[in-house]
């Protein structure tokens, strides 16, 4: 099969990668170029073997977005609500605890906890989300607010980045998710997102999380205005902060979705940059654990191709997820257990069931 | 000889034939990777041009009454049903109309086992449309229409096709192949049309001279051994007429049928198409399917085997009854085969490119 990848031009690159070693900004530009998909995706499984062999991971999780009222304008997004337009909200901490309650009975892991930046919400309500989450279920792992969020809160109290995760670790915060990178461009930023963290607050903000011993995981929104070139900055940036303090646990590539956006004319993403972006992510990122294929935003069908592409991860059972399905995705709400075993075993991989820090689940058997 | 990947891989390279035999050890033990190179490699050799090309046009459904109630269909109705129609000549011309309008050269006329439409029936309905819409080519019914056709107005097969022909009918879609393997048939009810007899339509039609596609709906009840079964057949009959335009693989709906059950999933899908071209090494062409894929799964799908998008779909009627809700635009479609590095082509039924 050799002589097929050298046929795609890429085979000095697939050496690199069988031989563990790590590639070239410019070999990531040569990937991108490149329309063998399925010669990049046996790079990438190349990659994935080394560091995960035939594991793919999922986690029965559950979602919260506490609030949707947000000060920013992020064009791309369709989630967010200026306070007091049809169709904002803001979740009591009654709603919140009652939320957690009603899936108690499920062997849920890990609680997701991401929304808007709510100006009308006192510092106090961020944190007690947590600690009320945490009070209901002491044995689940709390994910919660993006980078975004952190410095969000720390400028509505005073406190320093550092502070405002103490606080939250008090209250029982256990790791960081990694949304809010978009592209580390500022070309994209002024365009996109203007009042967010620059690539170099974003970064230290994680770096403060892994100091104190919080993982996180990081992201990028493609399939927008992007350029290659700027999706492989965005990857190096990554893997040099990851070279720093091995704090980050996943990559998940987002694929933009335009419906109900301000900029709804753009098209979706394709499969084929669906399937570029999981195996490039994987192919670079040397020093990450984990790449994802989150599902509710890929589609189930993406999503299981994924892993043989790079991805190890599918994320999770979920319940309840308002950012992409207020952008249009189409995918359903949730998986079952079986459904994501099936989805992986059918693939040639070994589904295991994984807590937050990728320990495996072994279930009892009575 | 023992059969290994390494075997089959050599065997394709000195572009050998692969037996049923190797056919199904791929399907037990070869990854999706492999055989999306294996396949990819097969279609740059058939194809070498970075062309993948599509359709303009219509599916007409003329009739939903249909005696055969295959239990994974929810499109057909019973004789006398409440929703049972038949199409008038204005109908037909005003759908004709707005396919012209959009680019389209075909039409793809599909109905059911109709017991109150016999050969006098079709030679109108094509007459018709031949001498209203001279530039739009009659590709219509299926091997089971035929045969059924056949059978209720008393003729030969020849006889029925001869008289469809003269009348406009130029090609025959390949539907209602199923899997063609009578167990299964059995077991789909749709054993109205035997294995033997779609066959026989098809080798009827190919030696009169009109070309034809083949179809295969998987995913269902059957093995994977009677997966390779049905692309030996059909590569059997290609062998003697090389009749067979296109191979167009699509995976069952499970949607308001009484058959029920899932859906099958990407990575089958994938692999079924990749090794339909390792298999079918006599067919030219390999359709992929968005309207039971979606435009993601079909664009990747060029890289496992595909080389053309299928038809733009302006009306689809029997899939979407069971739950495909895929629609694209023409734009989309141009869109998913340039992104994929490729030129799109409009073309016609014998893949004749156009404009």
């Amino acid at each position: 099969m050799d002589f097929i990848i050298r046929q795609s031009g890429l085979f000095d690159i697939y050496e690199k990668v069988q031989a563990g070693q790590r590639i070239s900004a410019e070999d990531g530009m040569r990937l991108f170029d490149s329309n063998d998909i399925v010669a990049i995706g046996k790079i990438a499984d190349a990659r994935r073997v080394r560091i995960n062999g035939r594991n793919a991971y999922f986690t029965m999780n559950q979602h919260i977005n506490p609030t949707n009222v947000c000060r920013n304008d992020c064009l791309f997004c369709a989630f967010y609500r200026k306070d007091g337009e049809e169709g904002a909200y803001r979740m009591s901490l009654q709603t919140i605890r009652h939320k957690v309650e009603e899936r108690l009975a499920e062997n849920i892991r890990e609680i997701h906890i991401v929304g808007g930046l709510d100006e009308q919400l006192p510092y106090q309500y961020y944190i007690d989300v947590v600690r009320t989450v945490k009070e209901i279920r002491p044995e689940v792992n709390i994910k919660a607010y993006t980078a975004v969020e952190i410095a969000f809160l720390s400028e509505i109290s005073g406190k320093s980045w550092a502070e405002v995760l103490n606080d939250l670790i008090a209250a029982g915060l256990n790791t960081m998710p990694g949304g809010g990178a978009e592209v580390f461009s500022p070309r994209v930023m002024r365009k996109l997102f203007m009042d967010k963290l620059t690539a170099a607050q974003w970064i230290e903000i994680h770096h403060i999380a892994h100091s104190k011993g919080i993982r996180t995981n990081a992201t990028m929104l493609y399939g927008h205005i992007e350029t290659n070139r700027e999706r492989i900055d965005h990857l190096i940036q990554l893997r040099e902060a990851q070279d720093i303090s091995g704090g980050f646990l996943t990559f998940i590539p987002l694929a933009f979705h335009p419906e109900n956006t301000r900029m709804h004319k753009l098209p979706l993403a394709t499969g084929f940059t669906d399937l570029k972006m999981i195996s490039i992510s994987r192919i670079m990122l040397d020093n990450f654990p984990h790449i994802k294929a989150y599902w509710v935003m890929l589609g189930v069908n993406i999503a299981q191709i994924a892993l043989s592409f790079g991805a190890d991860d599918i994320d999770g059972s979920v319940v309840e997820e308002r950012i992409y399905h207020m952008a249009g995705s189409k995918s359903a709400q949730m998986m079952t257990k079986k459904q994501m075993q099936n989805l992986i075993s059918e693939t040639g991989h070994i589904p295991v069931e994984r807590d937050a820090l990728y320990n495996e689940i072994v279930t009892q058997v009575a | 000889m023992n059969i290994n990947l390494g075997s089959i891989e050599q065997k394709i390279l000195n572009e050998e034939r692969l037996s049923g035999q190797e056919g199904l050890y791929l399907f037990e033990q070869a990854d999706l990777l492999w055989l999306g190179m294996m396949a990819n490699h097969v279609r740059r050799r058939k194809h070498p041009q970075r062309k993948v090309t599509y359709i303009i046009d219509r599916n007409i459904n003329y009739t939903n009454v249909c005696v055969a109630s295959c239990n994974f269909c929810a499109f057909y109705e019973k004789v006398g049903g409440e929703k049972a129609y038949v199409l008038n000549n204005d109908e037909i011309a005003s759908k004709i109309e707005e396919t012209i309008a959009l680019g389209g050269t075909q039409v793809l006329m599909q109905g059911g086992l109709n017991p109150a439409l016999k050969i006098d029936y079709y030679e109108e309905l094509f007459n018709f449309i031949r001498s209203n819409f001279p530039g739009i080519r009659i590709h219509s019914l299926s091997p089971s229409e035929i045969a059924y056709v056949a059978k209720i107005s008393k003729l030969t097969l020849e006889e029925t096709i001869r008289r469809m022909h003269e009348a406009g009918l130029a090609s025959i879609p390949g539907g209602g192949a199923e899997i063609l393997v009578d167990r299964v048939r059995k077991v789909l009810n749709a054993n109205k049309t035997r294995t033997d007899d779609w066959l026989e339509v098809m080798a009827t039609a190919h030696r009169m001279g009109l070309k034809t596609t083949a179809t295969m709906m998987f995913g269902h009840v059957e093995t994977l051994s009677e997966r390779i079964e049905h692309f030996l057949r059909l590569r059997q009959l290609q062998d003697q007429t090389g009749g067979f335009t296109a191979f167009i693989p699509w995976t069952y709906q499970p949607e308001n049928t009484e058959l029920g059950g899932e859906k099958t999933s990407a990575h089958d899908y994938l692999r079924t198409l990749a090794i339909s071209r390792l298999m079918l090494d006599n067919v030219p062409n390999l359709q992929v399917s968005w309207v039971t894929m979606g435009d993601k799964i079909a664009q990747v799908a060029l890289e496992f085997g595909g080389n053309d998008f299928g038809s733009l779909m302006i009306e689809e009627n029997v899939v979407s009854a069971a739950g495909a809700n895929f629609r694209l635009s023409l734009e989309q479609i141009r869109r998913l085969i340039s992104d994929a590095g490729y030129e799109p082509h409009q073309r016609d039924m014998e893949y004749n490119l156009l404009n």
